[in-house]
């Protein structure tokens, strides 16, 4: 199904919790949208629910609009991040209440959920109750009802944010297949830029009741319209710099300066801002266009393999990510490595600048 | 000192026990034992108080009375609540929190200030002695009561499962039904309960609003005890028939209650 925001604004009191808003999201897709807390994902599922309605603008499903349809005719369906069941009914009548409110032929419920219990590895829970489930389970369950109702546009809100670090692994892996089939159009919130980029699809940067991008998953990641998609998409944060370009190179210090990639050679000379991932600032040279800068070690954290340092350079506060085990002290000075091909160049408006 | 451990909690429970114990005995025993000196059991043991109110209209009848306005100001407050509570617990409207304070507050004036616009009231539009009469008196305070422990209860249910339903295609009332009460059960036992035992022990409002037909058993009891002498057993027997119905319902709803203490409300 189609589904599409038109001009849509939300208003709560005096705060806006969704600026106007023009969205379209990709037919039968898995789309994410992807911002911090308090950036509206929640607000915009509920709009598309119809638990709440637009201020201002209009929702529409397959080219109809719906935005002041009842939630119980919309089919659609939806998933929270708490585990959402009800408390008095079995797992079976959890997963077949949807079909029961449509009256469906008890034979074609009892083969349906059969079917979603079988894939979301519930059979054998089937006849218990939900607080006896584990939280994993208990999600599940709640995904199952989700997926047995067969609805036109299924609606996830951070779904696996409260499940253990395993479970989430393992469901994230089987969602986009579970709802791939079904052809429905998928819109799933989360918070977390690695999830996104695990989860593939579509994905929609929200920040602050905006939606500053949409696109394919991989292209909003390598290819952000402005910095505050960047922002958004980039965990740990994204390092920036103030910069002037004069000639064919960037100065970022007196003493610091690199030749400009050749896309950007033609953008007129002036100050810009670079952005650069943490993963593009190491602590080895590892690509040929490097540029070295010194900085002061603020903290360090060593992950498993990899090692990340805040670093002060000059003014500005970075985070460098380095494969392998790298013990700093803090309050020395180290060399670090800037992989220039990788940054991004924004104008003072903040957008990117290609050519 | 340690084997004493038990000597404080049962020196307790003997001395709260006491004067139940001493109201069962007396029920046991005739009048004239009663009056005639002091036996810590019935010396010539009785039934004849229990066969008397058992078989004599004018007693049993009391308990007939008030079980009914009890079971119809339970149902009537409850039922009456619920919406109310789901209101209060689900939706933000304008002097919402004063709205649900002043309810409490209700339950602040001493029945007494209400017994003579009550009977006044009902006397004028004829509902003097009947049980509707004491029931919709008792709802006066049972309402609140139960609007303000059910809240307590239905908060503790995530809105988001309301939601679910509503996105499942539930309507509003097959929710509240299907779902949603057999949800907060316990709460609804527990609103129930105290709305029992505040109409079962109102003792006030009960004797103001009837006269004969539908008197309260408390009523008649505290009249055979100025009208034919000390009839002390009977009285004991009626009060040990009393305590009964309280202790049923405290047993059936026993785990409920503590649930309702844990989430802070009763």
């Amino acid at each position: 199904m189609s589904v599409e925001l038109r001009n849509v604004t939300k208003l709560s009191g005096l705060d806006t919790h969704i600026h106007e808003t023009n969205l379209k999201f990709e037919e039968g897709g898995f789309n994410i949208l992807l911002g911090t807390t308090l950036s509206g994902k929640t607000t915009l599922l509920r709009l598309m629910a119809g638990l709440e309605k637009p201020s201002q603008g209009e929702v529409w499903f397959n080219g109809q609009n719906v935005t002041g349809m009842a939630v119980q005719k919309r089919n659609v369906s939806m998933v929270y991040q708490q585990f959402i069941n009800y408390p008095n009914m079995t797992v079976y009548e959890n997963i077949a209440s949807p079909l029961r409110v449509l009256r469906m032929p008890a034979k074609i419920i009892k083969e349906k959920v059969g079917q979603v219990a079988d894939l979301m590895k519930l059979t054998p829970m089937l006849d218990r109750m939900p607080n006896e489930l584990s939280g994993g389970q208990q999600q599940r369950t709640a995904l199952a009802r989700a997926l047995v109702k067969q609805a036109d546009l299924v609606l996830l809100d951070e779904p696996l944010a409260n499940l253990d670090y395993k479970l989430r692994e393992e469901l994230r892996e089987e969602l986009p297949k579970l709802f791939a089939d079904t052809g429905a159009t998928v819109v799933y919130a989360t918070t977390e830029p690695v999830e996104a980029m695990l989860l593939g699809g579509y994905t929609a940067t929200l920040n602050e009741g905006r939606v500053t991008q949409y696109g394919h998953t991989a292209d909003v990641y390598h290819t952000p319209a402005n910095l505050v998609s960047a922002e958004v998409f980039s965990d740990p944060p994204i390092n920036t710099a103030r910069v002037e370009k004069k000639g064919d190179r960037f100065l970022l210090s007196d003493t610091v300066n690199w030749q400009v990639t050749p896309s950007l050679r033609h953008i007129p000379d002036g100050p810009y801002t670079i952005g650069f991932r943490p993963h593009h600032i190491n602590l080895n040279p590892i690509a040929d266009t490097t540029v070295k800068v010194e900085g002061r070690v603020l903290i360090t954290e060593i992950s498993g393999s990899e090692s990340v340092a805040h670093i002060k350079v000059g003014d500005n506060s970075w985070v460098s990510l380095s494969h392998g085990i790298h013990q700093l002290e803090v309050g020395n000075t180290v060399e670090l490595f800037i992989q220039t091909d990788r940054c991004f160049c924004f104008d003072h408006q903040l957008q990117r600048v290609t050519n | 000192m340690k084997s004493f451990k038990w000597l404080a909690p049962t020196l307790y429970i003997l001395f709260l026990m006491l004067p139940i114990y001493w109201l069962v005995t007396m029920s046991f025993k005739t009048t004239n034992e009663i009056l005639g000196g002091f036996s810590l059991w019935p010396q010539e043991f009785t039934i004849a108080n229990y066969v008397t109110i058992f078989t004599d209209p004018s007693w049993y009848i009391g308990y007939l009375n008030s079980i009914t306005y009890v079971t119809i100001n339970t149902i009537i407050s409850v039922s009456v609540a619920l919406p109310a509570a789901y209101a209060f617990s689900r939706y933000r409207f304008l002097g919402d929190k004063h709205l649900f304070f002043w309810l409490l507050t209700n339950r602040m004036a001493p029945p007494a200030v209400f017994a003579l616009p009550f009977f006044q009231l009902y006397s004028a539009v004829g509902l003097f002695d009947t049980p509707i009469a004491v029931a919709l008196a008792h709802a006066l305070f049972n309402v609140p009561l139960a609007v303000w422990i059910l809240e307590g209860f239905m908060s503790g249910v995530p809105k988001e499962l309301d939601e679910t339903a509503f996105i499942d295609g539930y309507s509003f009332w097959r929710f509240f039904i299907k779902i949603f009460i057999p949800t907060i059960a316990a709460g609804i036992g527990v609103a129930m309960f105290f709305c029992f035992m505040f109409s079962w022990v109102e003792l006030l409002l009960a004797k103001t609003l009837t006269s004969v037909d539908a008197k309260p058993i408390a009523a008649i009891m505290t009249k055979t005890a100025s009208t034919s002498g000390y009839e002390l057993g009977l009285l004991a027997a009626a009060g040990t028939l009393t305590i009964i119905p309280g202790a049923f319902v405290i047993w059936f709803v026993r785990h409920n209650i503590a649930k309702g203490f844990a989430l802070g409300r009763v």
